[in-house]
């Protein structure tokens, strides 16, 4: 796989109608343990009756582009892998937690086994030409999942095309998790 | 009342992540407190010992970093005592990560053990070199002591300053840990490195204080602790006031911390109970030519420990998920 592949996902909160499929098939695709998920459902309801607005965001790790997980993981442990995907090596880690409490989204949880865990952008799918299991399983389609060096992937071109937002940009982790707005 | 707001999570509750991190229980802010504790234990003797030519006298100044290296140990175990993969606590010593303060303490804690250890047989007395070159003897190790003796005089005064130096990382890195961690405002101060070295120095005073001292050592290290106290509240109030000029994230820890949820241990046990009162104590017994109360370094321990408590609990409440 080439190095300079930028992997994002993108999330049409106007479609999405949080069902949950996308974490069920998470867990079934991760063997994620009871009473974990790697990813999740935010609804946010704005305003006062009958004036309301709503956004459903599902939400995970947003494999940062400067991932604080990493930079403060002491034994290399969390790592940046192929197209920018942050993992974690089971073997090097020490279960310290450092960095579940630099991540400023808290998508990171320590697995029963002792390391900790988080959503890998399904990388062992994707280098199979696969899709993430949740891009996978979306009834709405609105969960979208590509390279966004690659001008003509449908990432890029629904963030050219739509309005967009990343979760606390101020944190200056610079994530690839986008949602349209 | 157009910015009502209402954020509804589903399919999550991690444990130990929601609905805020707990990560982090007793182990780490009493290994924060003992690594501070031994930082000040090993740091004050040596400055001591530098500043007046002269070895410390009182058999507790001697062997202090001996003493520092038993605390650390005690907050390493507190440490090992945390992690959630204990079999791979060794992967810390096969990489160095620069970006990261808790690789860059590890490192340390393993230079802190042949600076205490050589430091504290420079200052044995000649009778005491004696008895443990016999018992070293019965193992047929008395050449290693010999060896090890004549090296812990040779290199005194590098040795003084390593342990000023080692021990000045040490206490800085472990306020670093918490204060480079931009995800937690309640930790990300810079302030957080040189605050926990000052009350590292404030507590490792106190305990000496709790050993027997000679009458001209212990006017000194109260002196001294009555200037890291000093020191400890100007950094709290810099704290403080780096919270209370910052952004929303910044304005909610200053809050959280004056007149939230922590402000009653903060105020009580940290600044009134671990600093104020021990601050008027030492004056008046200074002042007043008093025997000095075990009474003030105990409350100097008991401020420190609450220090790196308050710390750490209101530190991991306090997450970006209260600002959407």
């Amino acid at each position: 796989m080439s190095r300079d592949k930028r992997y994002a996902m993108v999330v049409d909160t106007r479609l999405c109608v949080a069902c949950k499929a996308c974490v069920l098939a998470c867990k079934g695709e991760n063997a994620v343990p009871d009473g974990f998920s790697r990813d999740w459902l935010v609804e946010e309801v704005r305003g006062w009756f009958p004036h309301l607005t709503a956004e459903n965001r599902s939400e995970r790790c947003n494999h940062c582009a400067k991932p604080p997980c990493v930079a403060s993981c002491p034994t290399g442990a969390s790592h940046v892998s192929d197209g920018g995907v942050v993992l974690v090596t089971h073997d090097k880690c020490t279960g310290c937690k450092a960095c579940i409490a630099s991540c400023p989204y808290d998508s990171r949880y320590p697995h029963p086994d002792g390391y900790v865990d988080k959503c890998t952008f399904c990388l062992h799918r994707v280098q199979d030409g696969k899709l993430p299991a949740c891009v996978e399983v979306c009834p709405t389609f609105c969960l979208h999942f590509g390279d966004l060096n690659d001008p003509q992937s449908e990432v890029s071109r629904l963030l050219r095309e739509r309005k967009f937002k990343v979760l606390h940009p101020e944190t200056g982790c610079q994530p690839n998790v986008f949602f349209l707005t | 009342m157009n910015d009502a707001m209402l954020e509804i999570v589903h399919g999550r509750a991690n444990a130990q992540i929601d609905p805020s991190l707990q990560v982090w229980g007793w182990e780490i802010p009493v290994y924060l407190f003992l690594g501070g504790l031994a930082a000040g234990v090993l740091i004050l003797p040596a400055l001591l010992e530098l500043l007046s030519g002269k070895k410390p006298k009182s058999m507790a100044l001697r062997l202090a970093p001996w003493l520092s290296a038993v605390l650390l140990s005690l907050g390493m175990g507190a440490l090992f005592l945390d992690l959630s993969y204990k079999l791979h606590v060794y992967r810390f010593y096969l990489a160095f990560e620069a970006t990261s303060p808790m690789s860059w303490g590890s490192w340390i804690l393993l230079l802190v053990y042949p600076v205490a250890l050589l430091l504290g047989l420079g200052g044995l007395t000649d009778d005491e070199r004696q008895r443990l070159g016999a018992f070293a003897g019965k193992y047929r190790l008395a050449s290693l002591v010999t060896w090890a003796l004549g090296h812990a005089d040779a290199l005194r005064r590098p040795l003084l300053w390593a342990a000023v130096i080692v021990g000045a990382g040490l206490g800085i890195y472990t306020g670093i840990l918490l204060g480079a961690m931009a995800a937690r405002p309640q930790w990300n101060s810079a302030i957080l490195g040189p605050l926990f070295l000052t009350s590292g120095l404030s507590t490792g005073a106190a305990l000496l204080l709790l050993l027997r001292l000679d009458e001209h050592e212990r006017h000194v290290v109260v002196r001294w602790d009555v200037g890291a106290i000093l020191a400890e509240l100007v950094l709290i109030a810099v704290l403080l006031v780096g919270f209370a000029t910052g952004d929303r994230t910044s304005q909610h820890a200053f809050w959280h911390l004056t007149s939230g949820p922590w402000a009653a241990p903060f105020w009580s046990l940290v600044v009134v109970t671990g600093l104020g009162v021990p601050l008027a104590l030492e004056a008046i017994e200074i002042r007043r030519r008093l025997p000095l109360a075990m009474l003030t370094p105990i409350l100097v321990l008991i401020g420190g420990l609450s220090l790196r408590f308050v710390l750490m609990i209101s530190g991991q409440a306090s997450s970006f998920r209260e600002f959407p």
